[in-house]
């Protein structure tokens, strides 16, 4: 083989492998993504029972209930609207009543979300990220970090 | 005082790698050895600064010196000594800290080691680390500067989240930045070469041993990551294709690449163009990784602390490092050399397949971690990439990889026979088929594809065992004759084998785990019995202890199997009073390479508690896999060629060769 023709096959194998890459990524990007919703978007999406997507928003106090088998009810809420959660496992170390929560599922017919995974992870400032961008666009957010952070203003450090 | 004195040494290294920068630089310019000869004393000089920065930080840390905010924030007088320590680099300003120190570390070892090289190409190497760590100096000194004071010191400090309260932090930290800034090396000598115009037997001989250490420190810290994610995180998960740990799977797949594409070029003079491109890609997506990591952008474990102005800092660094070495390289690479000519079958030919794969398995990696930053910034739409995603476009690409591995050290260089090959890899085909009958026959349940993927697991690790076989001529030869062939083979022929076996055997692992893990999660009082998978759990008590600096509550489980007691797990949830925060701590039963997984959740109101059971066939399979693999690492750095192989300089050389 030529030079000419051997760089041909090592160019048309690159290429072939690159084209099968890209199918794959965007087969896998139609089918496995999943959106983020805060209570009000998911109502205003209409989103469909059945389809997965993750829901942000925080753990209304007072909404936590624990029944047989493990299974607890919750509901998340970002201030305009609320969805009901059901879950059944164990909750994460840090999931608490009026904190953050991220919650991954489907809706069911009566327009519960079944999740089967609920993440709430890191320290006690911690506010999924997805969570506090929602928060603060509609205006439900108080900076909690700004008043944990209380010690070591920043006019007291010294240089 | 010695606080104060850290920071001040941390502006001297500042000042130091400002001269390395420019001083040999102008020295390889006018090439004047004197000018050229500043940037090895000033690397070593830069070194012992950062050295004592650092173990500044550390003795503020070990005392307990709460008028430093970093201690402050990050450390509690009652926390065990050992989480003192890596509390030094459990957050933002210190592990930034520990990453220049490992940069100078490295540019002190290119200035010892480097007497061989010719002095224009080390100097310039040098000149190249000396810019990146310049850039990291002004970006701790200027957004994290881990040595300020507080006017009026608190008494206590607010301790180090729970999390990282742990064994792992003294271990995966500094085996993954080891391996993260080592590939600084290989970047800096493709720059070197970029500027000379020119790639020198040196070079290659050079960039080769630099790439395996990176590689053989990123292998060990990815894979202690995931064994710490795995017990300390409770939901026994080991790979969550998590942003960050694709951060650090990005320059892991690009640096097996460059070790592979560096061989090509170490033995054959070939695909210089495509390593250069590889060495910078590797080092770009380490920071790449430590720009996603500590940017803030990602929320996760790692994000210790999130402040835009330290993002668009480091953003500025990646875009100005990246952005100018491959203009650089657009400009430079034409006019190298072209190599040696091979056939598209051949050592070279499958080198080249490893090199596409990876970096196309790196690519997919690549835009299922950046697809969400991009498409929330273009339209503020918010989607998570989760391990669909990446089951779905990895794994069709790493399997023709893994079917290819057996084949390449099996294949001569210029022109290789697949047949030939294919009929010495006849053993491992027969040993994957037979593996996949016995999977086929005993196992019930489970994802269709896991027999066929335990078949190429055999297939890989057997496949790799007879090129050693082949190579000492085992089936041949006399016993004693082919004991001595082994014994006398290069080390990296045993490093390849054992690292392509390692490989092999992690990919056991993953499949055996995740296709026959079973899971209970169930409330349990005491005297209650769980049983998982044959597996026995009794819940003996309940009780509260004090820990140094938190309470725990610890459940007893006395584990049976068969009617044999194997021993007692305590799983414990422990609640640190500092940060009012909870942690789980799982507890294992190893048997061979199973384990058995036990983590607390919540106490609920009747009493009984919240346990998740998991038994994991053969999950140990999958660490062991990669230890093996950093170890055949290890057994190919050590080889004769990579030690002496080097040439002694000119001057040495000339009187011998004239008495030849």
């Amino acid at each position: 083989m030529t030079r000419k023709q051997r760089r041909l096959v090592l160019i048309g194998g690159s290429l072939t492998v690159l084209a099968f890459a890209a199918a794959l990524v965007l087969n896998a990007l139609r089918d496995s993504i999943v959106f983020f919703s805060t209570p009000s978007m998911a109502a205003e999406r209409k989103i469909q029972p059945g389809q997965r997507f993750r829901l942000g928003g925080l753990v209304q106090t007072g909404s936590l209930v624990r029944s047989e088998q493990l299974q607890v009810k919750f509901v998340v809420t970002d201030g305009n609207a609320a969805l009901p959660v059901v879950f059944t496992g164990i909750l994460p170390d840090l999931f608490r009543e009026g904190q953050g929560v991220i919650s991954e599922g489907v809706l069911d017919a009566a327009g519960v979300f079944k999740a089967d995974t609920v993440l709430a992870k890191h320290d006690e400032n911690y506010m999924p990220k997805d969570v506090a961008d929602a928060l603060k666009k509609q205006g439900h957010w108080k900076d909690e970090n700004a008043a944990h952070k209380d010690a070591p203003a920043k006019g007291t450090v010294v240089r | 005082m010695i606080v104060e004195a850290g920071h001040y040494a941390l502006v001297l290294a500042l000042a130091l790698s400002l001269v390395q920068s420019v001083v040999p630089v102008f020295g390889a310019k006018l090439a004047d050895p004197r000018l050229m000869g500043v940037a090895g004393s000033t690397a070593v000089a830069q070194f012992a600064f950062t050295l004592f920065a650092f173990g500044a930080l550390t003795v503020a840390y070990v005392v307990s010196d709460f008028s430093v905010v970093n201690v402050f924030e990050n450390s509690h007088s009652q926390k065990p000594l050992l989480y003192k320590i890596t509390g030094v680099w459990g957050n933002h300003e210190g592990s930034m800290l520990l990453w220049v120190l490992i940069l100078s570390l490295f540019s002190a070892l290119v200035a010892i080691f480097g007497a061989n090289l010719p002095l224009p190409l080390r100097s310039l190497v040098l000149a190249v680390q000396g810019w990146v760590a310049a850039a990291f100096y002004v970006f701790i000194l200027a957004t994290s500067n881990p040595f300020l004071r507080i006017a009026v010191p608190p008494i206590e400090g607010r301790d180090l989240n729970p999390v990282l309260q742990d064994i792992g932090l003294a271990v995966h930290p500094p085996l993954l930045y080891l391996g993260y800034v080592g590939f600084s090396i290989s970047f800096s000598f493709a720059i070197a070469a970029l500027i000379e115009g020119r790639i020198s037997a040196a070079w290659a001989r050079w960039v080769r041993p630099w790439t395996l250490l990176a590689w053989i420190f990123l292998t060990l810290g990815i894979a202690m990551g995931s064994y710490w994610a795995y017990y300390e995180l409770g939901w026994g998960g080991w790979w969550f294709w998590d942003p960050v740990e694709n951060a650090s799977l990005m320059p892991w797949l690009a640096g097996t690449a460059l070790l592979h594409s560096a061989v090509v070029m170490e033995k054959r003079n070939a695909l210089k163009v495509w390593t250069i491109l590889l060495a910078i890609l590797a080092f770009s997506l380490s920071l790449l990784g430590t720009f996603l990591v500590r940017s803030g952008v990602l929320t996760s474990v790692h994000a210790f602390a999130t402040d835009p102005t330290r993002g668009v800092f480091i953003l500025a660094i990646l875009c100005v490092f990246i952005g100018g070495s491959l203009a650089l390289y657009s400009w430079r690479a034409p006019q190298l050399a072209q190599g040696g000519l091979f056939a598209p079958v051949s050592r070279e030919g499958a080198l080249v397949l490893n090199n596409l794969l990876l970096t196309t398995a790196c690519a997919t990696v690549f835009v299922g971690t950046l697809y969400p930053l991009a498409l929330e910034t273009l339209t503020g739409e918010k989607i998570s990439v989760g391990a669909p995603f990446f089951n779905l476009t990895f794994g069709p690409l790493f399997v023709p990889l893994l079917l290819a591995v057996p084949f390449g050290p099996l294949l001569a260089w210029k022109r290789g026979d697949v047949l030939g090959a294919a009929q010495r890899l006849l053993a491992a085909g027969v040993c994957a088929l037979l593996a996949l009958a016995l999977v086929l026959a005993w196992t019930r349940g489970g994802a269709a594809l896991a027999p066929l993927a335990i078949a190429l697991a055999v297939f890989v690790i057997i496949g790799a065992l007879s090129d050693l076989i082949e190579k000492a001529g085992a089936l041949r030869l006399a016993p004693l004759v082919s004991l001595r062939r082994a014994a006398g083979l290069p080390r990296s022929t045993w490093g390849t084998a054992f690292a392509h076996a390692g490989l092999g055997v992690a990919l056991l692992g993953i499949v055996c785990e995740s296709t026959w893990n079973t899971e209970r999660i169930a409330a349990v009082t005491a005297g209650e019995t769980v049983t998982v998978a044959g597996y026995q759990a009794r819940l003996e008590s309940v009780v509260q202890r004090q820990g140094p600096n938190y309470r725990e509550q610890v459940a007893r489980f006395s584990i049976q199997y068969d009617g044999v007691q194997l021993g007692e797990l305590t799983p414990s949830k422990r609640t640190f009073s500092a940060r009012g925060s909870a942690t789980t701590e799982a507890a294992l039963l190893t048997r061979g390479a199973s384990q058995l997984y036990i983590s607390l959740g919540d106490q609920n109101a009747d009493g009984s508690i919240s346990v998740r059971i998991y038994h994991k066939p053969l999950v140990l399979l999958i660490w062991f896999g990669t230890i093996l693999m950093a170890f055949g690492g290890v057994l190919s750095l050590s080889d004769r060629r990579l030690r002496v192989g080097a040439p002694k300089p000119a001057r040495a050389n000339r009187p011998l060769q004239a008495a030849e």
